[in-house]
């Protein structure tokens, strides 16, 4: 008996339970957490049924069933959260009923839900189409082909109202601002009059002009904006909205799997390529995308040359002893600083420091309002730089140490220097490694806001910070990052409830965009590894 | 298998240690050479001659390679190296100050022990030497390499698969490739430092077949643990204990009539 135990115990049996529970559990939670971001993300923007209760007080509610949850203190009985939307006539969004007082639920087919751009959903039922205050259509349906004849044009006009206010003013006012500074620059040297300041009042002059012309199509274009649309809410509240203001009708009772899956897939678009609405809880998240990946790139342009030199000199050339040693466990330390000690380096040393004396050297005339020294993507970049420059290091130095001393020799057999030797033999061979740390280097920076906080990202970037305005790269603007917005959605906006699932959804997103930018640097490794295979068979 | 030693090549040989050689290529004189405080070579001075194999013989750690990596100055990369004496190879001093040591390697070629190809096609891994000498034209290029394969006894073997990886090929092919790639910068001396240890009977005899092929045009010095291998191929061996010289002569002379007792020792088996 005592020979069998010992020997399912020296066997290794429970060594292998272990080893395999330990990894079951990993991928469990692993697993969990995606199915839970997925099963609330992927929802969001499936059009639910709206649903009309009679309470046991006589009173009609309308909206969408949220949740469903057991009341507390009373068993087996439930309550429903009920999105009733239209917060500018209700106050409030949500609405917690008890099952026990609903009398009756109707599904009623006309029931409209109205996408606007403020104030979050309106659902209600369309009552009358107005033109300047005048009913030209009444009733659901008259209504309703009113409103898709005039969608269209309106549609074009909201399009052209963006365009004058993003692209031709914004493009007059940057004109206009360099001008001024230029002005101002002219004025600190000395120059307070003369041809050259008379010449660059004379351009001033024709963009004012153009401002003024500008302005008054704007205005030309909102007042010719004279339709609205009556919708009927709970308890006889009417709203009367402008057309102008619609963005999308639905009417999900109507629809089908073909429709609500239309729906679905236009949406997803939106969220994907759209710019936010609504202090970010609805609309896209383009932007924060944009942000997210173009300061992943910056940042790996930056720690990849730094990192990897940085590890040829610890391993090819330093002489190793306790000093190289000293530095390497400093250097493999650095990576448990806590990212917001970067972050508020980064503002000391990249923004305060840098920054500062690039405007006081290059952008005086514009000081006290800061060009370089204040947060931006191109300082937010350099501060993710120096975050994960210790994963690229420690990559490539273990990339070098498993290279054969017999390569190096081979090489300088073969009367190569020793730069000939790094540079042609070593430096490829290694290849794979330094991606193996970029991989790393670019998971850690893509989900990082700590330090991003205090270096360049805001809630709401006013442009990209690529554009078709010259020079195009601003690396110096402010943007939008994905795991910020997060925070942003789920903790700060003004309807936390409201913006719940944009939150999961944006998280997905950044889930999705993290496994693609390594799904693409581990493709790359993978061929450089079949071409530079260095295992000697 | 000691008793049926065959001597390569027929020479008139003079048994006398000063007065053997023909005409000289690698001439040491009076080295001595110390890891740190560790003596590796205790005064150790011969001469090799022009065309001939030239093979080292001895127990592990007796200084053997390491003097195989003076005559191409690669224990210069090793730290806490100190040596005295000197090294003249084609009559240059090899250790002067003016000594350009790439120029030097360009002369001494050298194999190693394990084959190491680098992980680049056949074909570059010959071109190496010569883009590194500043060859860059293509049909130059594939001249050398196929001059060189075929010097290998390659070329037959992968004139067809010239730009796979060297790291498919078979370990004594690889060795071969590193002989190639060693030659491809035409040296006038090509060191080997136990070139067949890591192979097969059948590879090593493709190899040492090589080797005397070789030695028509290159002066070849070889290290080995492979006594045999050493009566096979070599024209003169030297057997080294413990940092020293014991003896050098002929080959033939060495083997069957050894003048001291330790190489007699070593050779029939006696330790070692």
């Amino acid at each position: 008996m005592s020979t069998r135990r010992r020997g399912f115990w020296t066997g290794g049996e429970p060594f292998v339970w272990l080893t395999g529970g330990a990894l079951t559990l990993a991928l469990l939670l692993v697993v969990g957490l995606i199915a839970l971001i997925i099963s609330n993300g992927m929802g969001f923007f499936w059009p639910k049924s709206v649903v009309q209760l009679t309470l046991s007080d006589g009173a009609v509610i309308t909206g969408q069933i949220v949740e469903r949850e057991p009341v507390p203190a009373r068993p087996h009985q439930y309550r429903i959260k009920l999105k009733v939307a239209n917060r500018d006539l209700y106050g409030a969004d949500f609405q917690w009923i008890d099952e026990s007082q609903i009398v009756k639920r109707e599904y009623p087919r006309d029931l409209a839900v109205i996408e606007r751009t403020e104030w979050g959903l309106l659902i209600g039922t369309i009552k009358e189409v107005r033109n300047g205050g005048t009913a030209i259509a009444v009733g659901p349906a008259a209504s309703w082909a009113e409103i898709q004849r005039r969608m269209s044009e309106t549609e074009r006009v909201r399009r052209q109202i963006r365009t004058i206010e993003k692209s031709e003013i914004g493009a007059i006012n940057a004109k206009q601002e360099a001008l001024r500074l230029k002005l101002k620059g002219l004025g600190m040297r000395g120059t307070d009059s003369g041809a050259s300041v008379e010449a660059i009042q004379r351009q001033l002059g024709p963009l004012d002009a153009q401002y003024q012309a500008q302005t008054a199509r704007l205005a030309e274009l909102r007042k010719s904006q004279t339709f609205s649309v009556v919708v009927g809410a709970d308890g006889g509240k009417e709203k009367d909205i402008p057309l102008v203001q619609i963005l999308n009708v639905c009417f999900p009772n109507q629809m089908g799997l073909i429709g609500k899956s239309a729906f679905y897939v236009a949406h997803l678009w939106e969220f994907v390529s759209g710019d936010p609405r609504e202090a970010n809880t609805e609309g896209g998240v383009f932007p924060a995308i944009f942000g997210t990946i173009l300061m992943v790139i910056l940042m790996s342009i930056v720690v990849t040359p730094l990192g990897v030199v940085a590890a040829f000199y610890l391993r090819e050339y330093a002489k190793q002893g306790a000093f190289v040693s000293t530095v390497r466990i400093a250097v493999n330390n650095l990576a448990g600083v806590p990212s917001i000690v970067f972050g508020v380096f980064g503002l000391g040393f990249f923004i305060y420091g840098v920054g500062g004396a690039i405007d006081r050297l290059f952008f005086a005339e514009a000081l006290p309002t800061p060009t370089f020294g204040t947060g931006g993507i191109l300082w937010a970049s350099l501060t993710l730089a120096l975050l994960t420059v210790p994963v690229v290091i420690v990559a490539t130095e273990e990339g070098l140490a498993a290279i054969p001393g017999g390569m190096r020799e081979a090489s300088l057999a073969l009367s190569a220097t020793k730069l000939e030797t790094t540079l042609r033999v070593v430096l490829p061979a290694v290849m794979p490694s330094i991606l193996t740390g970029l991989i790393l280097a670019m998971a850690r920076a893509a989900g990082e806001v700590a330090p991003l906080m205090i270096t360049g990202v805001v809630k709401l970037a006013p442009s990209l910070p690529i554009d078709g305005q010259w020079p195009f790269f601003h690396f110096e603007r402010k943007f939008m990052h994905l795991g910020f917005q997060i925070y942003d959605t789920g903790f700060q906006s003004p309807n936390v409830d409201a913006a719940r699932p944009m939150v999961f959804a944006t998280t997905l997103l950044l889930l999705f965009i993290v496994i693609l930018l390594n799904l693409f640097a581990i493709a790359t490794r993978n061929r450089l590894r079949r071409k530079y295979a260095t295992s000697a068979v | 298998m000691a008793g049926t030693v065959s001597v390569a090549g027929g020479l008139q040989a003079p048994t006398a240690h000063a007065s053997i050689m023909e005409s000289p290529m690698v001439e040491i004189d009076k080295v001595n050479l110390w890891y740190g405080l560790k003596q590796a070579l205790k005064d150790v001075t011969m001469s090799m001659s022009k065309h001939r194999i030239t093979a080292y013989i001895g127990p592990s750690g007796c200084g053997k390679s390491t003097l195989l990596r003076c005559l191409n100055r690669m224990n210069d990369l090793v730290d806490g190296v100190k040596m005295t004496g000197t090294i003249r190879i084609g009559g240059t001093d090899i250790y002067d100050v003016a000594q350009d040591v790439t120029e030097l390697r360009k002369r001494v070629g050298m194999v190693f022990q394990k084959s190491n190809p680098f992980p680049k096609s056949i074909f570059e891994n010959v071109a190496y030497g010569p883009r590194i000498l500043g060859v860059s034209s293509r049909s130059d290029l594939e001249g050398i390499v196929e001059r060189s394969l075929r010097s290998a006894a390659l070329w037959d073997e992968v004139h067809d698969r010239l730009q796979e990886s060297a790291l498919g090929m078979s370990g004594g092919q690889q060795q071969r490739l590193c002989i190639a790639r060693a030659i491809a910068v035409e040296p006038d001396v090509l060191l080997m430092d136990e070139p067949c240890s890591a192979l097969d009977p059948i590879a090593t005899a493709k190899i040492e077949e090589l080797m005397l092929e070789l030695k028509n045009s290159y002066t070849i010095v070889i290290v080995t643990h492979n006594m045999q291998q050493a009566a096979r191929v070599s024209d003169y061996t030297g057997f080294m204990l413990l940092g020293e010289l014991v003896e050098f002569g002929v080959t033939r002379d060495l083997f069957t009539n050894p003048r001291e007792t330790k190489t007699e020792d070593y050779i029939t088996g006696r330790f070692g």
